[in-house]
């Protein structure tokens, strides 16, 4: 039997798993082909492992004994910012390249005692900045689709990966967008869960109150296989939601859903038409499909892309003070302590991550404070409590997932601020801790290429499960 | 509009060294950010601003032997870029 990784879904190959028409030894192998086939020209893996096949034993054991779960044998690629023990885990800067893993990351953990073979590290923008995966210290990665494209960014490997058939599902990071349009930008299917739905221990901290681990996959069905596997409470992360917690409350499950759509924000300038009537098009078949649409009113919905670029660097520079060249990472040498930080500092950071850590550093100084940190904390607040209202209404909020399909290489990598707008419609989840998802809604045509874009969906806290639902249709009536 | 000055400042305040030449492109850059997020100062709000970042609640262990002494350290080292018996080795302090 011949396996063809670039439509694979992990559905279709659990279940051939399971009939035993091929093993996880076979499944690995042929992935892995296909990984270093396209690799060179892509460049969505820093580093594919020389010990795969030994997991992929693991799990034919796992399905020979009955213990196999949806996982087990499973190809999948993991974002070079979660720790995998043993492992260089680099975030995609030149500060960690020479970085080993001391420990695997809970979600990384969670992977491997599930069974799924993690095939390699996939490239990222350096420390998850970034909306196009070009400030990797491994070099840009390429769009499969159309290699003179971005992936997006920051997990832009991660999509990459998926979409070129090179891992059958893989995990990415998602800050601001970061797991949802490289998603939509390589055509498929990208999670940010709930705030405190996955655990973060063993991610590297980019900005601490918007950061959450997410999958992507082909399929909403492989999305929600690889949600299941990671999703949990742990006590070695603070912010990881206990079971059992209040906040916890599970939308009911209805066949016929109401989404709701910001009409304002959607009209805004700066979004490309095809990408408007493509989302008009899916959101009418949807409609047909039984379910109802209404405009909703998310008067602050607009400012948060503002906010986020205020909270966001203030916490950047925070967390990126570790990188000190003392206790691990790039380090210049100097017989003074403090020459070794600003030496350190200048030359292991790129352009972006220095830009974002100074900009923080403005917000975060007194004088400022009040006008820019402060501020956008209260408006992040008013933004929450205007989208919670909207939930009290409505199943599920959609838009475009990004404003444009995949841009050139080196289009937006010189004017940060225009590189920043890609995130328009995906920055409000992060900031509003709710979960959210991009499906892939069509094409639109570009020099002879058709480009996929992406819908996204909005749901409230810990309702992923809706957030399923809605993206299962999505598929149903696009097919 | 930010000046060589205050760039300078920053830089200081986050421990990086920045070239000449790179202080003016930073200067711009970080302008034309602030000119779009001074949005937010627009916007009215509640008076109530008190900085709360998602619920807060305290995570407690027991206060036992959580930490082995010594397990992790030679691990952990070996990723110092300097080190000696057992103990990250830095350059003078003052």
């Amino acid at each position: 039997m011949t396996i063809d990784p670039s439509t694979l879904t992990i559905t279709e190959a659990h279940r051939a798993l399971r009939a035993k028409e091929y093993s996880a030894k076979e499944l690995t192998e042929a992935v892995l082909l296909r990984a270093k086939n396209k690799n060179p020209e892509i460049n969505a893996y820093a580093e594919l492992f020389e010990d795969v096949i030994e997991s992929a034993d693991l799990a034919d054991r796992m399905l020979a004994d009955g213990s196999a779960g949806d996982l087990a044998g499973i190809p999948v690629g993991v974002k070079d910012i979660m720790l995998i023990k043993g492992k260089i885990s680099a975030a995609g800067s030149k500060v960690l390249m020479n970085h080993r893993a001391v420990y695997d990351g809970t979600v990384v953990g969670k992977l491997k005692s599930a069974g799924a073979v993690i095939l390699g590290r996939t490239n990222m923008d350096e420390f998850a900045m970034g909306s196009s995966s070009e400030t990797c210290a491994y070099g840009p990665v390429k769009n499969p689709i159309d290699p003179s494209r971005v992936p997006g960014g920051s997990s832009g490997g991660s999509a990459a990966a998926v979409a070129m058939g090179g891992a059958l599902g893989a995990l990415g990071s998602d800050t601001g967008g970061s797991v949802r349009q490289p998603a939509a930008l390589c055509g498929v299917v990208g999670l940010k869960p709930t705030y405190g739905a996955v655990s973060r221990y063993g991610l590297m901290a980019m900005a601490s109150s918007l950061d959450q681990i997410g999958p992507l996959a082909k399929t909403v069905a492989d999305t929600e296989i690889l949600y299941r596997a990671i999703a949990g409470h742990d006590p070695m992360d603070s912010t990881s939601v206990p079971e059992g917690h209040s906040s916890r409350r599970k939308g009911a499950q209805k066949e016929r859903l109401t989404i709701g759509i910001p009409e304002s924000f959607v009209a805004m300038d700066g979004i490309d038409p095809d990408v408007r009537e493509n989302f008009r098009a899916t959101i009418e078949k949807l409609k047909q499909a039984g379910h109802k649409v209404q405009s909703v009113d998310l008067p602050s919905l607009p400012h948060a892309l503002a906010v986020y670029y205020i909270l966001m660097p203030a916490e950047v520079s925070a967390n990126l003070a570790r990188y000190d060249g003392i206790r691990y990472g790039y380090s210049k040498e100097s017989d003074k302590l403090m020459e070794v930080y600003m030496r350190s500092r200048a030359l292991g950071f790129g352009k972006e991550a220095r830009r974002r850590i100074l900009l923080g550093t403005y917000v975060l100084s007194a004088g400022y404070y009040d006008a820019y940190y402060n501020k956008a904390v209260a408006v992040r607040r008013m933004i929450t409590e205007e989208l919670m209202l909207v939930f009290s209404k409505v199943d599920v909020i959609t838009t475009p997932t990004t404003p444009s399909p995949a841009f050139k290489l080196g289009e937006k990598i010189a004017n940060p601020l225009t590189m920043y707008l890609e995130d328009i419609f995906t920055v409000p989840a992060n900031i509003a801790g709710i979960p959210g998802i991009s499906v892939p809604s069509g094409v639109v045509s570009r020099e002879n290429t058709y480009l996929p874009v992406g819908v996204q969906f909005l749901a409230a806290p810990f309702c992923e499960d809706i957030l399923f639902a809605i993206g299962k249709e999505v598929e149903r009536v696009r097919a | 509009m930010l000046t060589k000055e205050d760039i300078e400042r920053l830089a200081t305040l986050a421990r990086i060294d920045v070239s000449e030449e790179e202080k003016k492109g930073l200067a711009k850059d970080l302008d034309a950010v602030l000119a779009y997020v001074s949005e937010v100062s627009k916007i009215t709000t509640e008076s109530d601003t008190v900085p709360r970042v998602g619920e807060l609640r305290n995570v407690m262990r027991e206060d036992a032997d959580a930490y082995p002494g010594g397990e992790w350290s030679e691990a952990i080292l070996a990723n110092a870029p300097h080190k000696e018996d057992g103990y990250f080795k830095v350059g003078q302090i003052f």
